[in-house]
């Protein structure tokens, strides 16, 4: 049960490793800002060439598809479960 | 005809046929062998065309072997492997035996040279499929399987009212090739929506949540895997380049995405994202650049690994604690860790992670499109795999194994690791993924057309990584909206489920009426005028009919009465007055016709 231990130490110590994940982030954005790391000469779009435009992309599309697929679901889509019994 | 070669569905097929009378201590080592002998047949294939079989006026083509047939035929026959190991301590040999057919129809569909083995072989796929949803033996199971079975009827039907179109006319013969995808004709067309029915493309898509929800928690892992990329296969033999498949794919990719928000069934979840990856290779298969092909090819092999996966973790957690939905677990990290790591890893290669199998594959149908400047296709996908990575990869695991525990006391109990070969089959199915992730060659060398694509470039990983960390700062900021609902979501199996219901009811109500209002029509109108009708030949019959055969009886008997006083009795003199009487005739009779001569 090894892994039980790794997955429960992540846990206990929740705020270090969130901490990480936001250096990590930060990190990321930066990197993408640098040509001599990362090389856009194959981007096919202008937007694509400022930094940090796919973490934008990646944040903004994850919030609209949550917000727009609740309003869609509550529209009359989501039924309770016994919706089709007679 | 050739001669005799060895297909590799025809091990499965005998193999199913001879498992009920294996001896039960040999059984485990009897369904190991029996794929590996199927995955070692189509390792062994060479190219050709091979299986010419004369039927009547047909000739039927079994062995088709060329790139595009080598690589699907390498991944289902590996897929049935793994999927047999995860299900090999289910006692009932008949869930084994459906399964192998099921895997044989998809191989003989994959290596079928003409429309007719095509379609023999399709249909094995449908009618041997729906077993493994009934086998779970809810009475659930058995509706869906029935409407499973009832939506695939219909799909073959017109894939083969295109099939005899398309080869009865034009000359075309039976062979399978391209249609003309500039040109389609009503035929190309009734073929093509008997493939993208398999495909699930939307709206001919309910079929899938539907029962592959529904199946056995071994049934579910073979259903994700065969007919809907047996289909791509299909579409990539038959309709490369055929536009309007661009669109279709990007619509499957996100309405699959949109749905599995609002799912609170896991399994259910990611029979949504199957439809949602599917569309990646539907919309590879419409840009049709040998790029896409290849992406669509290269996509079905690494989704069938990851999907696979991913149905063998949430069934091993339906089959330990007997529950899917999210409502109902929660927090399971304690009690089922390894399942927990091995779903991790399916949700990271479906994601597209680098060093993960999507992450090599999904990149080349986005490329693809991005290159013919198709570019918000290629942004679209890009916004589907936001989708993916925030369900199958962060709402998945996260309201299984951790979130607020819903566990019922007995759901709790229940749970444990699952058997060693359910996580021997996810611990192999994980280490594929990653093989595939870390060593490109491995998949590159197996596709159809020649590969310039490297996916490790600073630039795909920083992308890659930018979209799918920030994705999840936004799971985790919106988790709260993301808690389960115990709901079910309508979709186009509304249209048969209610309109089956509405055919119900008109055979019960006005179908009914109005033939019990002809019956009473027919009583009054019809009925009464023939008895009366009766009646009156009755009365005819007894006084006009009757009175003359009484009087003719009467006159008879009194003949008969008046003749027997000549009879004085004895039978000579009565014998001889007659032979006398005929004597003097003939003489009469003779005399007259000579002087009639004369």
């Amino acid at each position: 049960m090894r892994l039980l231990r790794v997955i429960q130490f992540l846990r206990d110590h929740l705020r270090a490793v969130v901490r990480l994940s936001l250096v990590a982030l930060a990190l990321l954005v930066l990197l993408d800002a640098v040509p001599a790391i990362v090389d856009k000469g194959h981007a096919h779009t202008a937007a694509e060439h400022i930094p940090g435009f796919w973490a934008l992309f990646g944040f903004v599309g994850c919030v609209i598809l949550i917000i727009a697929s609740k309003w869609f679901g509550h529209l009359g889509i989501m039924r309770p479960e016994d919706y089709y019994d007679e | 005809m050739s001669e005799f070669w060895l297909h590799p569905a025809l091990i499965l097929l005998l193999g199913a046929a001879l498992l009920p009378v294996v001896p039960a201590r040999l059984k485990k080592a009897y369904l190991l062998v029996v794929p590996a002998l199927a995955f070692a047949r189509v390792l062994g294939l060479q190219d050709g065309t091979f299986g010419e079989v004369r039927f009547l006026e047909w000739t039927l083509v079994f062995g088709r072997v060329d790139g595009l047939s080598s690589v699907f035929g390498y991944i289902m026959a590996l897929t049935c492997a793994i999927a047999t190991l995860y299900g090999l301590h289910v006692k009932e040999d008949a869930q084994h035996a459906a399964a192998w057919t099921y895997a044989a129809g998809s191989l003989g569909a994959i290596f079928a040279g003409d429309f007719l083995t095509l379609f023999l072989f399709w249909e094995i796929m449908a009618f041997s499929s729906v077993f493994l949803v009934w086998f779970r033996r809810r009475p659930e199971s058995l509706a869906a399987g029935f409407r499973y079975l009832l939506v695939h009827t219909a799909g073959g039907l017109c894939l083969l009212a295109g099939i005899i179109l398309h080869c009865k006319s034009g000359g075309h013969g039976w062979a399978f090739t391209a249609f003309d995808v500039h040109h389609p004709t009503p035929a190309a067309w009734l073929v093509m929506i008997g493939f993208i029915l398999n495909a699930a493309v939307p709206p001919l898509h309910a079929w899938l949540p539907d029962a592959y929800a529904e199946g056995t928690f071994n049934g579910s892992v073979f259903l994700s895997a065969f007919t809907t990329k047996t289909a791509v296969y299909a579409l990539c033999r038959g309709f490369a380049g055929m536009e309007i498949l661009v669109p279709l794919g990007v619509i499957m990719a996100l309405y699959g995405v949109v749905y599995a928000v609002l799912e609170n069934d896991c399994r259910r979840l990611l029979a949504y994202h199957i439809i949602s990856q599917v569309g990646y290779m539907v919309a590879g298969v419409g840009i049709g650049t040998q790029m896409a092909i290849n992406g669509a090819c290269a996509h079905a092999f690494a989704h069938i690994l990851y999907k696979g996966l991913l149905f063998m973790g949430c069934g091993a957690v339906l089959h330990m604690t007997g529950q899917s939905k999210f409502t109902e677990l929660g927090g399971l990290y304690k009690k089922m860790p390894w399942a927990f790591l091995f779903t991790l890893i399916g949700g990271l290669s479906i994601s597209a992670f680098p060093l993960f199998s999507g992450f090599v594959s999904k990149s080349m149908i986005v490329a693809a499109s991005f290159e013919e400047h198709n570019l918000w296709a290629g942004f679209l996908l890009m916004l589907a795999s936001v989708g993916t990575f925030l369900h199958t990869g962060l709402k998945v695991p996260y309201f299984i194994w951790f979130g607020k525990n819903n566990c019922k006391p007995e759901t709790w109990e229940r749970a444990a690791e699952p058997p060693w070969n359910m996580n021997a089959a996810m611990a192999v199915a994980s280490a594929l993924c990653i093989f595939i992730g870390c060593y490109t060659p491995y998949l590159y060398a197996m596709l159809p057309h020649p590969v310039d694509y490297h996916p490790y470039t600073a630039y795909h990983v920083s992308e890659t990584l930018q979209i799918l960390l920030f994705t999840a700062v936004g799971f985790f900021l919106l988790v709260k909206k993301l808690e389960p609902e115990p709901t079910i979501s309508l979709d186009t199996d509304w249209l048969y489920r209610i309109g089956g219901r509405l055919f119900l009811w008109l055979a019960k109500k006005p179908v009914q009426a109005s033939d019990a209002a002809v019956g009473e029509a027919y009583r009054t109108a019809g009925l009464q005028p023939l008895m009366a009708a009766a009646r009156g030949i009755g009365r005819f019959d007894n006084i006009v009919i009757d009175g003359c055969v009484d009087g003719l009886a009467k006159v008879v008997a009194g003949i008969g009465a008046r003749a027997r006083a000549i009879q004085r009795g004895p039978m000579q003199e009565t014998l001889a007055l007659t032979f006398g009487a005929a004597a003097a005739i003939i003489i009469v009779f003779l005399i007259v016709s000579r002087a009639i001569a004369q």
